[in-house]
């Protein structure tokens, strides 16, 4: 995904996409993992990451801090693949890129960019039970705005009107309620390869809401695996280590960025509560086959047991011939 | 001191874009009309006095319906002129003018548009009628296209091109205090907060300009020589228009204003603003004396909604209308 020549195709002056052609793009950038996901699957996916992306632009406290939001998810993605430099390599390239391209934009040209992408996440209102719960949504879909808490860097806190004599000296001062509590600006994010952010604004939302849960979070709990089997976590972490997203040893601290459910019915989940459906949704359950099938292995065993009957007949007409094909057969 | 009232439904929902309500009040029938642009249409509402009758209309940008294609509108605005009112309409393609029920468009102005799409967009925005015969129209490269517009007919012809901007225009207002006596009687602003400010006629002349200090000047007002300006800084700005001196600086808003409006006979001032706020303040100017006043008078909070516009119903500032981002109502408010 952050290749040269795909990053250099999106960062080309043009045209806002259609939500159709976005949909197609998404879908491929999906399955150009192991994941497969369905049609009603994808769809759901698609009006997730519209509402993330539709929450995160809209609450940008000040149209430059879509760069500090973008910046904060190339964090992430520097996170995701510090053990593969060529990776990594990629993921810096695309952020020099991006700095060069939008640095030299004005305050007024990002907002009519944002203003843009507002018009293309326009009426999108599906509720997402984590915005829900984490009251940063409400029932009618829309996401809810504070009228406190401090003020985007730049701005002064509203309350305050002052009046200039015509040299410029200021003659008179007067406060008028402003209706809100706002506070004094945080300071502004590095804009730099790396730096505090300071924005919270496109950082794993599952981390900041894990913080505030007072259940026990379901998706990030590993009791549920102790309990059962304790050679069921090995197992599962020589499967994630075959599947090449983790190194040998620890499991992660943080949050696993996907969980194998190995049981048709994860107790877990029923736990959880609330509708099943939605929480499928979120954590897009997806079904994997591995029954050991009798059939199929007696079957392999036939045919294996062939192969060394052949074997034992090349043997005898060869001389120094088959020898180099019966050692790489022994090897094999 | 003022209530809200029955809100006007929309057919579909205001896109985020500055100035994005316009409202015309036609006395002689009895009838106002509301504009607001969503995407690439503008919705258009009349509304009778007595609040009983409503009538919707739509009208598209010229381009082929495409949601998402070139040809997004960037504001919709009624010029009022002596002679007649139009409704002018700025997008990205050019600029259309309509009869002011929508029901003939009477002029087209195409803009040069690029071949492929560059890294500047390309669209026209500021709107405002000026003087007996002129509308202004603002361009993203910072000029200012002077339409001359006859009493009837749809001879309107471009008179003048103003090139004092070099950034974007995001809107233009004209003196709305109907005196004579003020010399300037037009202010176009731009993205980066520059103001400049002129005298309309066969030649436009420039008499004043403002600088910005870098930051986007979204809607601007004229009003007894004086220019009200809203920043993205939240700040609203009270200069005097030939001169250029700073009268008073008001920290009014935690986020980016998107609309300023004044009512003319009694000096109230309305602000609307991304954090979900609409204020009124009081105005009192005394060009004589030199002195100028501003004073708070009132809060309203649209809950959960990004204002985009905000405009008096009428003169003397008795009812006022805001529209916000994603929200498919006009919100009314009246004094109480």
């Amino acid at each position: 995904m952050f290749s040269k020549s795909f990053m250099d195709e999106l960062l080309k002056p043009q045209q806002l996409y259609s939500h159709r052609t976005m949909k197609t793009v998404l879908t491929r950038l999906a399955h150009s993992s192991i994941m497969r996901l369905n049609p009603a699957s994808m769809d759901r996916l698609y009006e997730l990451m519209i509402m993330a992306f539709k929450y995160q632009v809209l609450l940008s406290p000040r149209p430059r801090d879509l760069l500090l939001i973008s910046y904060n998810h190339l964090d992430a993605a520097r996170a995701f693949v510090r053990d593969t430099p060529a990776v990594l390599n990629q993921v810096d390239e695309t952020h020099r890129k991006i700095i060069e391209v939008y640095s030299r934009l004005s305050d007024g040209e990002f907002q009519l960019l944002r203003q843009t992408l507002l018009t293309f996440l326009q009426d999108v209102h599906t509720r997402v039970s984590v915005f829900l719960k984490n009251q940063i949504q409400n029932p009618s879909g829309r996401f809810v705005l504070m009228m406190s808490g401090p003020v985007p860097a730049g701005v002064d806190v509203p309350g305050l009107i002052r009046t200039f004599d015509p040299r410029g000296r200021e003659v008179g001062r007067s406060e008028f309620p402003p209706g809100g509590t706002y506070s004094g600006s945080v300071g502004e994010g590095s804009f730099e390869l790396s730096g505090d952010r300071v924005l919270r604004l496109g950082q794993n939302l599952w981390f900041w809401f894990c913080l505030v849960l007072v259940e026990p979070c379901g998706p990030f709990s590993v009791l549920q695996l102790d309990r059962t089997n304790p050679l069921a976590k090995e197992e599962l972490n020589l499967l994630a280590r075959l599947m090449g997203c983790m190194k040998a040893g620890s499991v992660p601290a943080a949050a696993p960025r996907f969980r194998i459910s190995l049981f048709p019915s994860d107790p877990e989940e029923e736990e959880e509560g609330g509708a099943p459906a939605e929480q499928a949704a979120i954590f897009q359950v997806i079904n994997i086959q591995a029954v050991q099938d009798e059939e199929a292995a007696s079957a392999l065993a036939r045919i294996a047991g062939q192969f060394t009957d052949e074997e034992a007949e090349l043997e005898n007409p060869s001389g120094s011939k088959g020898d180099d094909l019966l050692a790489m057969m022994d090897d094999l | 001191m003022f209530h809200k009232e029955k809100s006007i439904q929309l057919k579909n929902s205001a896109s985020a874009l500055y100035n994005n309500l316009s409202v015309l009040r036609i006395a002689p029938r009895r009838l106002t009309y509301f504009t607001v642009v969503h995407a690439n249409v503008v919705n258009m509402v009349s509304t009778s006095w007595d609040g009983l009758n409503y009538s919707h209309r739509q009208l598209q940008s010229k381009e082929p319906n495409v949601a998402t294609s070139t040809s997004l509108i960037m504001q919709a605005a009624f010029c009022a002129l002596p002679s007649r009112d139009l409704l002018v309409v700025s997008s990205q393609k050019g600029i259309q003018m309509y009869e002011s029920d929508g029901s003939i468009m009477v002029y087209w102005h195409a803009l040069d548009t690029p071949e492929a799409p560059t890294a500047h967009a390309v669209f026209a925005r500021g709107i405002s009628a000026v003087s007996d015969n002129y509308i202004c129209v603002g361009v993203s490269s910072g000029a200012v296209l002077v339409f001359d517009v006859p009493s009837k007919g749809s001879n309107i012809t471009l008179s003048e091109v103003l090139e004092e901007h070099k950034e974007a225009i995001t809107d233009i207002a004209s003196e709305c205090s109907g005196s004579q006596e003020f010399l300037a009687n037009l202010v176009t602003a731009d993205d980066g907060g520059n103001l400049c400010v002129w005298k309309s006629g066969e030649e436009f002349q420039l008499l004043n300009k403002i600088p910005g200090l870098d930051m986007t000047c979204s809607s601007v007002k004229l009003w007894k020589g004086t220019v009200l300006a809203g920043y993205g800084t939240g700040q609203i700005r009270l200069y005097e228009a030939v001169t250029g001196i700073l009268h008073a600086e008001v920290n009014a808003h935690a986020r980016w204003i998107y609309s300023l409006d004044i009512a003319p006979f009694s000096g109230l001032l309305l602000s609307a603003a991304e954090d979900s706020f609409v204020r009124v303040w009081h105005l009192a100017i005394t060009p004589e004396t030199n002195s100028v006043e501003i004073a708070h008078l009132h809060n309203e909070c649209v809950t959960d909604t990004q204002s985009c516009g905000a405009k008096f119903c009428d003169g003397d500032g008795y009812a006022f209308a805001v529209t916000g981002y994603d929200l498919s109502e006009i919100i009314r408010y009246v004094q109480s």
